[in-house]
């Protein structure tokens, strides 16, 4: 199991230490017992097995009854935890967390926007999850959480950290080639550092079209799909380091310039030219004028 | 050298000679296998198909483990990963597992043990047959001409997004259902209306048990899965919506039909596989079973009760939390079934007179890892420990153990065990004892791995991990290797005996059923004369006969001779 | 011991087989016994086949029932109660002609198979009539629904269909009825091959007392599919 990072990460290990030296017991029953009888029975000339013993209804109620109890304490252990996980507090920090192919960005009350979660210590959060296009799965290991992200419909898991520190998000449904990229980080901080990053984020409003444009390529998701370093390499989608003023061969082979128009149609309607050699799967992501106009402008940065 | 007369060399090299008393010798040529009625022939279509199957879904397997030896990209791209693991999976459950023991053990042995010259429709029989073939073909055409990467869940919208041929595959699946359902109906009329005479069903053999529990798993699961594949290629092919958000519907449905069927699929897998391994460690005891009638209704209450917990895969799938409580505790029901039968089939061995013969190492072999997979299904029906664990490598060595640990190593246990019956040769036992050391050691090598990466934190389904996991995932490709040259020790092991193998006795283990009180191998009709129908487990009607090394019934005996006397007065031969 | 014996005797007594016997069925009554029992198992498989959808069906109305009260309105009551009587007389003749084949009456059996067999032809000709009006209207299913202009107005019983009332997710409806019905008519046109095929063989004078296990079981078959529609018409016209 690894390192223990939320209120409730105890009481899931106990559960499943639990289960563990249960099972460990009834294995170790049965293999010791298969070994056992296996040399203490084996076939040997002259003897016979004993065919008197074919059934022993009282045994077999017993072993029936057993587990059955054991069951039901298991059972019940993982729904009291279960509960806990469930039962939302009232006083938590409510943020939205927005899911796509392939990449997390979590949003704050106040507006503020990150492709890290950053939670204070001992502060209760609720995520608001909401997907954009498939499944995906919230999971933070070291809190023992984890939750679908269901398109169409609000889902919502909610923990408190107890240890500072960078804690690894994964996402856990099957959700295409870039599944096992789609990952992100929850940064625990004191509340003092908390706040401070808050204040920074949201104060830095005044951004260059060129760093808006940067920031907004990561936080919708672009950079999922796409590289912006200089080796062009591509993942699912096209590298786009010096894509401006260069020729791209679409689908069909026609030729286009990459020009601002081509790079605005690209984004905001991109099925209608698909550059050759990809599949047309990147979606609508719907981007506010300022965020457009800075994506572009970013892009054409994107030079020697 | 001497050589059972398989289909083509049969007709070429010894002169073919009709000979009623063996099957395999009954009619010659490749029309007299392919458009058989037979029982015997077509399970063992069945076995030559499905062997190529698992080992293609092998050859994925094996593929997906060397992509894994580094946390980047190894052989392949992430894409062509995607796809590996898709059908790898597909393959080895719509494909391989879920036919497996009932077409190819079941088929063979199941009219035998009843007393019945075949099932009840032949020719369905054999339509299943061609239905199965059908839907491998097309899940080959999806390899080569679409490829699929959704995972073997299917789940949506996933699945209705991908440029991947789901379509197809949807057809593949369904004609697969329709195979499945087929044998189901089949088994279970032969069941019910085809018994000798004298079998009560509390004379009938517990694989029949088995094989009776599963008939209701796939005649009551399959439908609703041929409705949802049906659905998924509506979807892909007209957009009708049902689980697609876009227009309206519900993504987590589509996941409840999928589970209600692929659920008792699981049991479809294992009941067959629990009647093996009882019918095994029972004659290698040479001891009566212990508690006929427990693991008699064990399988029919899995087999009921594994409807009613489909939703312990969707814990966090954004279900209620109420119905991820009542299948938490359902689930916890299933289990009860399956210890009963755990502890009744140790304690038959106890006091018994075990031979270690290949057959008993694969049920013991089958104790074991099947004592791992499911009680490891206990930490994945505690709902909390299930959050935790859900979608990672947990759950994948979880299903390794029963699906390949268990209900594999069953069928491959049972043709140990079948395998005098079925060709009428024995094997070499070392052969065998090597290639299950090996199984059993690779397997665990692959998989235990899995269990400790699982609980720290690495997702399935992952082309890319995080690096810490590399040492895990090295030491689960090597035991991948291990386990696939068991595997594949055990193939020449069958191929070794076919042609080198000595005549086997009709009877090597000792067993009592009515299966093996005919010939080895049998008559094209099973039998000439019905044996009389005993206690299936009353180890006292057979001896050992030292002149034939095989086991001689008495009350057949018996029989026979009353027979001879005249006593009854009719000698008429079968028709 | 005599027991044994007995089993010898039950499993071998066949000489020579009555036509129409498999070889390895021991009497008629088992294979017929047998193909009964087979046939119960499929149509339960069938059953279940269906209950998929009408699972869908139930989730959706139970989460959008305003679409359903809006929608089928724009199914036509009278063509569905027609259908419906059209399919219950095919029942009766279908029923009428297991009983001639036991008796034996080979003109009978012939007139009834060619009745429901009619019936049958009936009932997809006014369902495609009814198809061919919602493709006209454009009320179909999923992405392709777009309601032209004329599909609203007057509805079939008198009441006003409005555009502007008309609830999000309708095309739910239009899916489910055309996955429902559409499965249905595919069972009904299955049927119409296997009754066709009965008729063929009807002719050649197969089935008499002594063999009519195919006349009974498509009969089986041809009464579910009746029995499917019966539950149809209610759920998909008469919505309240
Ligand atoms: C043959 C196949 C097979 C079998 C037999 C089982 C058996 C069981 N399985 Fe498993 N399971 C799968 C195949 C199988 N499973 C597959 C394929 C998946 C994943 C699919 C996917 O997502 O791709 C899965 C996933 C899966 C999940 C979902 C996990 C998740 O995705 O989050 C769960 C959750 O409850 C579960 C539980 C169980 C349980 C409780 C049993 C029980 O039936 C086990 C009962 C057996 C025992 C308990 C051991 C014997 C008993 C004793 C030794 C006595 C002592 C016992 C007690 C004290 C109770 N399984
Ligand atoms: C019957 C079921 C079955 C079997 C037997 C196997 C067998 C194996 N599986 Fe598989 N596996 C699944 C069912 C099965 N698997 C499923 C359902 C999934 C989930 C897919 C998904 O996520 O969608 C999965 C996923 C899966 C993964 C996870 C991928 C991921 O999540 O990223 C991995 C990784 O290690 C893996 C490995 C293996 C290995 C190494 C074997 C080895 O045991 C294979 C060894 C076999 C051979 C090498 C073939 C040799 C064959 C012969 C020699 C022929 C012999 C013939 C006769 C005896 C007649 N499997
Ligand atoms: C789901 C993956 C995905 C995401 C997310 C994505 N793209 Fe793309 N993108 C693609 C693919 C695939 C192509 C190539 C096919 C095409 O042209 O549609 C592409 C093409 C492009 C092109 C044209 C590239 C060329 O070489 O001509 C531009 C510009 C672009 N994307 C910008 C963006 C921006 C900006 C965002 C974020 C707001 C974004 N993409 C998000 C997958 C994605
Ligand atoms: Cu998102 Cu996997
Ligand atoms: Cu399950």
């Amino acid at each position: 199991m690894p390192e223990r990072a939320s209120s409730y990460a105890a009481e899931v290990d106990w559960a499943f230490n639990f289960v563990f030296w249960i099972s460990v017991f009834f294995f170790a029953l049965i293999v010791i017992l298969t070994v056992v009888f296996a040399i203490k029975y084996r076939r040997r000339p002259g003897v016979e097995a004993d065919n008197s013993i074919t059934h022993n209804t009282k045994l077999e109620v017993f072993w029936s009854v057993v587990p059955l109890g054991l069951v039901i304490v298991i059972f019940w252990f993982g729904f009291s935890g279960f509960v806990d996980m469930r039962t939302f507090p009232k006083d938590a920090m409510v943020v939205k967390v927005h899911a796509k192919m392939w990449s997390w960005s979590f949003e704050y009350p106040n507006g503020v926007e990150s492709t890290t979660l950053h939670v204070p210590l001992g502060q209760k959060v609720k995520l608001r999850m909401d997907s954009s296009d498939v499944l995906h799965s919230f999971w933070v290991p070291a809190f023992r959480v984890k939750q679908d992200v269901v398109p169409g419909r609000y889902t919502y898991l909610w923990f408190e950290a107890i240890k500072t520190g960078t804690f690894r998000v994964l996402c856990t449904e099957y959700c295409g080639t870039g599944h096992s990229t789609m990952l992100s980080a929850v940064e625990v901080q004191s509340p003092e550092a908390f706040k401070a990053w808050m204040a920074e984020e949201s104060s830095g409003k005044n951004l260059s079209p060129v760093e808006r444009g940067k920031k907004v390529f990561s936080l919708k998701g672009c950079a999922g799909c796409h590289t912006v370093t200089k080796d062009r390499k591509k993942l699912v989608g096209p590298g786009l380091y010096g894509i401006f003023g260069h020729e791209v061969t679409l689908a069909g082979g026609k030729k286009v310039l990459a020009d601002e128009n081509y790079l605005r149609e690209s984004i905001l309607d991109p099925n209608a030219k698909v550059v050759n050699g990809f599949p047309p799967i990147m979606s609508l992501i719907p981007l506010k004028d300022k965020e457009l106009d800075g994506v572009i402008e970013y892009l054409k940065s994107l030079k020697d | 050298m001497t050589s059972i007369p398989m289909p083509e060399e049969g007709t070429l090299t010894t002169k073919p000679v009709v000979d009623e008393t063996n099957y395999l010798k009954s009619a010659y040529g490749i029309k007299s296998w392919l458009l058989t009625q037979d029982h015997k022939r077509i399970a063992i279509m069945y076995m030559i198909g499905i062997g190529i199957a698992f080992l293609l879904g092998g050859l994925f397997a094996l593929a997906v483990r060397l992509e894994l030896w580094t946390p980047t990209k190894t052989i392949v791209e992430a894409a062509t990963y995607n796809k590996l693991f898709t059908l790898h999976g597909a393959i080895m459950t719509f494909l391989v597992l879920v036919p497996s023991i009932p077409a190819i053990l079941g088929n063979f042995v199941l009219p035998m043990m009843l007393g019945a010259k075949d099932v009840a429709f032949p020719k369905l029989n054999l339509l299943s047959f061609y239905l199965w073939l059908l839907g491998a073909i097309g899940f080959v055409v999806v390899l080569f001409a679409g490829d699929l990467d959704t995972g073997w869940t299917f789940y949506a919208p996933y699945s209705i997004r991908t440029q991947t041929a789901v379509a197809l595959a949807a057809t593949g699946a369904f004609i697969l259902g329709f195979s499945s359902i087929l044998t189901g109906l089949n088994f279970m009329v032969t069941i019910h209306k085809m018994r000798a005479k004298t079998m009560g069903w509390f004379r009938m053999p517990l694989l029949l048990w088995g094989l009776y529990a599963t008939s209701v798993i796939q005649i009551v699961a399959t439908p609703v899965i041929g409705i949802t594949v049906g659905m998924l290629f509506l979807e892909k092919l007209f957009h009708i919506g049902f689980f697609d958000p876009k227009l309206g519907g519900d993504p987590v449905l589509f996941e409840h039909f999928f589970w209600f069927y692929s659920h008792p699929v699981v049991y479809v897998m294992i009941l067959p596989a629990m009647g093996v391994i009882s019918e095994i460690i029972t004659a290698m005891s040479r001891k009566h079973i212990f508690g006929y009638t427990f693991i008699a209704f064990s399988s029919i209450a899995i087999a009921l009760f594994g409807f009613l917990v489909w939703g312990h895969h969707m814990f966090v799938s954004g279900q209620s939390s109420l119905m991820s409580t009542i299948f938490s505790l359902l689930t916890f029901s299933v289990s009860i079934p399956s210890a009963i039968k755990v502890f009744n089939w140790l304690a038959t061995m106890y006091k018994g007179s075990i031979s270690l013969a290949p057959p008993m190492l694969f049920a013991m072999g089958f104790l074991f890892l099947f004592g791992i997979g499911g009680l490891t299904g206990l930490f994945l029906g505690t709902l909390n420990t299930d959050v935790h664990l859900h979608d990672t490598y947990f759950i994948v060595a979880h299903f390794h153990y029963t699906m390949m640990g268990s209900a594999l190593i069953g069928l491959i246990g049972g043709l140990f065990f079948y395998w005098p019956k079925i060709f009428g040769r024995m094997y070499s036992h070392l052969l065998g004892t090597i290639s299950f050391i090996l199984i059993f050691v690779g397997f665990n090598l692959t998989f235990i791995p899995q269990f400790l990466m699982g609980s720290m934190g690495m997702p399935r389904r992952y082309y890319n991990y995080p690096p810490e996991f590399q040492a895990y995932h090295q030491w689960s490709t090597v035991g991948s290797f291990v386990l696939a040259a068991g595997l594949f020790t055990a193939l020449w092991c069958f191929i070794h005996s076919l042609f080198r193998g000595e005549k086997a006795p009709d009877n090597p283990w000792g067993a009592v059923t009515l299966d093996w009180k005919t010939s080895s191998p049998p008559h094209h009709h099973n039998f000439d004369i019905v044996p009389p129908v005993t206690d299936p487990y009353d180890m006292d009607d057979v001896y050992w006969d030292e002149e034939s090394k095989g086991y001689i019934s008495r009350s057949q005996q018996a029989a026979l001779q009353e027979l001879a006397a005249g006593v009854s007065g009719t000698q008429e031969k079968n028709s | 011991m005599s027991q044994a014996i007995d089993s010898i005797h039950g499993d071998q007594g066949q000489l020579s087989h009555e036509p129409h016997v498999a070889h390895h069925f021991e009497s008629a009554e088992q294979q017929y016994d047998s193909a009964k029992l087979g046939m119960w198992v499929f149509l339960v498989t069938e059953i279940l086949f269906f209950s998929g959808l009408f699972c869908v069906y139930a989730v959706y109305r139970s989460l959008h029932p305003e679409v359903f009260l809006y929608a089928h309105q724009w199914l036509d009551k009278g063509l569905g109660a027609l259908n419906t009587v059209v399919l219950i007389i095919s029942s009766f003749t279908m029923a009428w002609a297991v009983r001639n084949a036991q008796l034996g009456q080979k003109k009978a059996l012939m007139i009834n198979l060619t009745l429901t067999l009619v019936c049958a032809g009936t009932f997809m000709g006014i369902k495609a009539k009814e198809y061919s009006q919602k493709f006209e209207h454009g009320t179909t299913w999923g992405a392709s629904f777009h309601p032209h202009d004329n599909a609203f107005g007057e509805t079939h019983d008198g009441g006003e269909l409005k555009k502007e009332d008309m609830p999000p997710n309708t095309q739910l409806f239009f899916s489910i009825y055309f996955a429902l019905t559409g499965l249905h008519g595919l069972h009904v046109l299955i049927g119409m091959g296997l009754i066709l095929w009965l008729l063929v063989r009807a002719a050649k004078g197969t089935f008499g007392p002594e063999y009519f296990t195919p006349v009974d079981i498509v009969g089986l078959y041809w009464h579910l599919v009746d029995l499917i529609w019966i539950f149809l018409f209610p759920l998909l016209y008469l919505i309240h």
